[in-house]
């Protein structure tokens, strides 16, 4: 321990520069509707991708009847099998898990956390959010087209995706799927925009980088990748849309369907594969990262101590978002490649687990010896780790060429990426509304009907995906509608496959708790006050909660330290705010870091 | 996917220059939360940084587009596309366009308002002549049979062409609002930042047309050939 001396404690005027020129709405329309308002646009955005994750939670429930009881629903053929897997895939990890972590919680906040009034550029903001909704229409109305949504499989591969045998190949299905998510990426890249860019430019005085919550280092580091990776997406989709619509073979090769040639040649189907993986791996941490940021927050908050190893969590950070662009290819080792390849990619996927790792550690270290409260928001952030670190082990396991080419097409592949991008993130994301709700609408979330959601939710998890990893080292294949008659299957195979499915529908159910307490909270939640987790960053120190719009009343914070001064020896409370002018304190040596 | 990991690390260089500048090293849990540590306010407009990440993303979709096209190339179906000669024309306005716009942004920064007036209009006027010259292209390849769906290296021609050039329509839009303000606003200080933008956007858009020619041509192809050799 060493004592710090220190300069003047007297509080520093606000900065002087000149207010960002806030747009003013003027009706209710442009206040609640067509709002600029960040915060505004966070609860439209959250809204919406909660929705969609209800539909998405409940084409899962029709796919677990299918592999639960087999024959049952005579609905549930094998068509309406593939659709419900690739609208279930690809509405929960675009336009769920990507919408909400920066759409929702990089709107409200970013702007609060770093002291800023608004986004910077509103008005795109306000553009970003209607172009999503569109997205989101259009991805919906597939259900409702001619042949039904596309039955592709969430990873759209050509040429199945657009041949007649695939459901909605030669219908509206791939054509709305495609155009969706051109239209999702020109939104996001104006939200993305704006989150990367008001990061950089809007910090209140005082805010260092290096003073960020991780929250938004996370948040910055994963808008900062989706810019990046997202085009890789958007290439893919406009050369699929031709090859579909005008008849290009940019991925379609020579094709006998049904008996007869079609009029293509020659083109490649592995091109699509890396175009889509070179966005596909990235994307998993574009969730991930938020994740981490978040729950790093949660835990520093929740067990009263600060964030151990600051600058190594950034770093390591960093380090994921770089590498995360050099390990696509270990999706297609079974797709065929050079061996060197897949020994280069193996490689760059086990060396991500290195700052991964780092990040465990000090989580960990961070509730040594901590004052851990078991709050809501701390039971899902604990859940977090222990689940990720099951679903990051596993992929352990499967970044190995010579372990993924046998279990690829089993239900261990779909048991591992559940565990690792499904309920991890989704663990994250429930502790954080918990969290943050009290800002957002002044009241707390009911503390009872919180406990029971993340009780079944977590347990239900683990009793739904853990006996998948044993399904899938039995070979049992994903991707099947039906397994009845294999004959290496056996009679406990389908024991089980019933049982995760009692367990998935329990668990979905338990999600209409949430959602209720949600809205019942909003009316009569207790009043939780403007720092009711006595937390140190600045979104908890606005003069009125919920903040107005403009955040911050007539004068900007000043940022006088880090987002973890927790338990500081010699304070008068056990927090310090960003904002609070300095004071004498003790800290430790400079040896950890 | 060569040309987009090339794109990236260039893009990664500048990134991990702009962090080393950042105090990355710095223990802020040992900082006295005094005045000294406070940053100034950044003084570079945010649409400055908003247009340099925008064009870093559109960058990446064009180096994609090109990794594509590179991966396509090699396959045995691939014949090369006839350069239709009108080309070189509209590579010309491109310029004449970028060099207007960049006489422009001069003439913004010396308060020169007939001048600058004269730059936004001639550039205005000779991008719509290199995007109406495009459109002449795709009508002669058409005509000479180059369809569409006939060969790979002819849809690749109709998809890069037809991206860049609906990325130079949204400039235009940009580029449009900014001559009408010209035409309202007596003095050249409330444009001096929307005509550094027009022309930043613009000569980015020639760069990627100059690569977009030469990957076309097969020049690029050529080079990167050579390249190799020489590291063999």
């Amino acid at each position: 321990m060493v004592d710090v001396p220190l300069g003047p404690t007297g509080a520093v005027a606000p900065a002087d520069v000149e207010d960002v020129e806030l747009y003013h709405p003027h009706s209710w329309v442009t206040k609640y509707v067509f709002s600029q308002d960040a915060k505004i646009i966070a609860i439209q955005y959250s809204f919406v991708a909660l929705s969609v994750g209800l539909i998405a939670l409940v084409l899962s429930w029709l796919m677990r009847l299918q592999l639960g009881f087999p024959g049952v629903f005579s609905f549930i053929d094998a068509n309406a099998y593939y659709q419900f897997i690739t609208m279930h895939g690809m509405m929960m990890v675009v336009y769920v898990l990507t919408a909400l972590f920066l759409g929702g919680f990089g709107n409200y906040l970013i702007p609060l956390m770093v002291g800023a009034r608004d986004m910077v550029f509103p008005y795109i903001n306000m553009l970003s959010f209607w172009i999503y909704l569109l997205a989101v229409l259009v991805l919906v109305a597939s259900f409702f087209a001619p042949g039904g949504p596309t039955g592709a499989g969430w990873t759209l591969y050509p040429p199945q995706a657009i041949l007649s045998g695939t459901p909605g190949g030669q219908d509206w299905g791939i054509v709305l799927m495609l155009a969706s998510l051109m239209i999702f990426i020109i939104g996001f890249t104006m939200g993305g925009l704006n989150y990367v860019v008001t990061v950089l430019q809007a910090r209140a005085r005082g805010m260092t980088l290096m003073r960020m919550p991780l929250t938004v280092w996370g948040i910055f580091t994963a808008s900062f990748m989706a810019l990046l990776a997202f085009p890789a997406l958007f290439v893919g989709a406009v050369m699929m849309l031709f090859d579909r619509i005008f008849g290009t073979s940019f991925f379609m090769p020579a094709i006998v369907e049904m008996g007869q040639p079609l009029d293509r040649n020659g083109g490649s189907p592995l091109l699509f594969q890396h175009l889509f993986w070179f966005f596909g791996h990235p994307e998993v941490y574009i969730v991930a990262l938020p994740a981490f940021g978040i729950v790093s927050d949660l835990i520093s908050t929740h067990a009263r101590r600060n964030i151990f190893g600051y600058r190594m969590m950034v770093w390591a950070l960093l380090a994921i978002g770089a590498l995360s662009f050099v390990v696509w290819a270990h999706h297609m080792y079974v797709s065929g490649m050079n061996p060197y390849f897949g020994f280069f990619f193996a490689t760059t996927t086990l060396i991500i687990a290195v700052p991964t790792a780092i990040k465990v550690y000090n989580w960990i270290l961070t509730l040594w010896r901590g004052n851990i409260h078991l709050t809501v928001p701390m039971l899902f952030a604990l859940a977090f780790i222990v689940t990720f670190v099951n679903g990051g082990l596993t992929g352990l396991f499967l970044g190995n060429v010579v372990v993924d080419v046998p279990l690829s097409d089993t239900m261990f592949v779909v048991a591992h990426f559940h565990m690792v991008m499904g309920v991890a993130p989704i663990l994250v994301i429930f502790g954080a509304i918990y969290h943050w709700y009290p800002k957002v609408t002044g009241r707390m979330l009911n503390d009872t009907l919180g406990k029971l959601h993340f009780w079944v939710t977590f347990l239900g998890a683990y009793a739904i995906f853990f006996p998948m990893h044993y399904l899938g080292l039995m070979g049992i294949p994903r991707r099947y509608h039906d397994i009845a008659d294999m004959s290496f299957v056996p009679p406990s195979a389908h024991t089980l496959n019933a049982f995760i499915t009692i367990v998935a529908l329990i668990v979905g159910a338990t999600q209409l708790v949430f959602v209720f307490n949600l809205f019942w909270s909003l009316r009569h939640g207790r009043p939780s006050g403007g720092n009711p987790w006595q937390a140190t960053t600045l979104e908890w120190q606005t003069p009125e909660t919920p903040p107005p719009h403009g955040n911050w009343g007539k004068d900007l914070p000043v940022v006088y330290r880090w987002a973890y001064d927790y338990s500081v020896p010699g304070a008068d409370q056990d927090f310090l705010p960003q904002n609070q002018p300095g004071i004498t304190r003790t800290v430790p040596g400079s040896s950890h870091g | 996917m060569g040309s987009i990991l090339l794109f990236l690390s260039v893009l990664a260089v500048i990134g991990a220059w702009w962090l080393s500048r950042q105090g990355l090293a710095s223990k802020p849990w040992l900082e006295q939360g005094t005045a000294s540590a406070l940053v100034e306010a950044n003084a570079t407009p945010p649409s400055k940084i908003g247009l340099g990440i925008f064009l870093a993303v559109v960058g990446s979709l064009f180096a994609l587009f090109i990794s594509a096209y590179a991966m396509r190339m090699q396959l045995p179906d691939w014949r090369m596309v006839p350069m239709p000669r009108i080309l070189w024309l509209n590579t010309a306005m491109l310029v004449l366009s970028s060099l207007a716009l960049h006489g422009a942004k001069n003439a913004a920064g010396r308060g020169a308002m007939p001048e600058l007036r004269l730059g936004l209009l001639a550039a205005g006027i000779s991008a719509l002549a290199f995007l109406s010259g495009q459109l002449l292209a795709w009508r002669q390849l058409t005509g000479e049979g180059y369809l569409l769906a006939a060969n790979p290296a002819n849809a690749f021609f109709y998809v890069l062409t037809g991206m860049h050039g609906l990325h130079l329509l949204g400039g235009l839009v940009a580029l449009g609002r900014t001559t009408e303000k010209a035409w309202r606003e007596t003095t050249a200080e409330p444009l001096r930042l929307s005509v550094e933008l027009c022309a930043t956007y613009w000569h980015f858009m020639l760069l990627v047309w100059l690569v977009f020619l030469s990957v076309l041509t097969g020049w690029a192809g050529e080079f990167v050939d050579i390249c190799r050799q020489l590291l063999t």
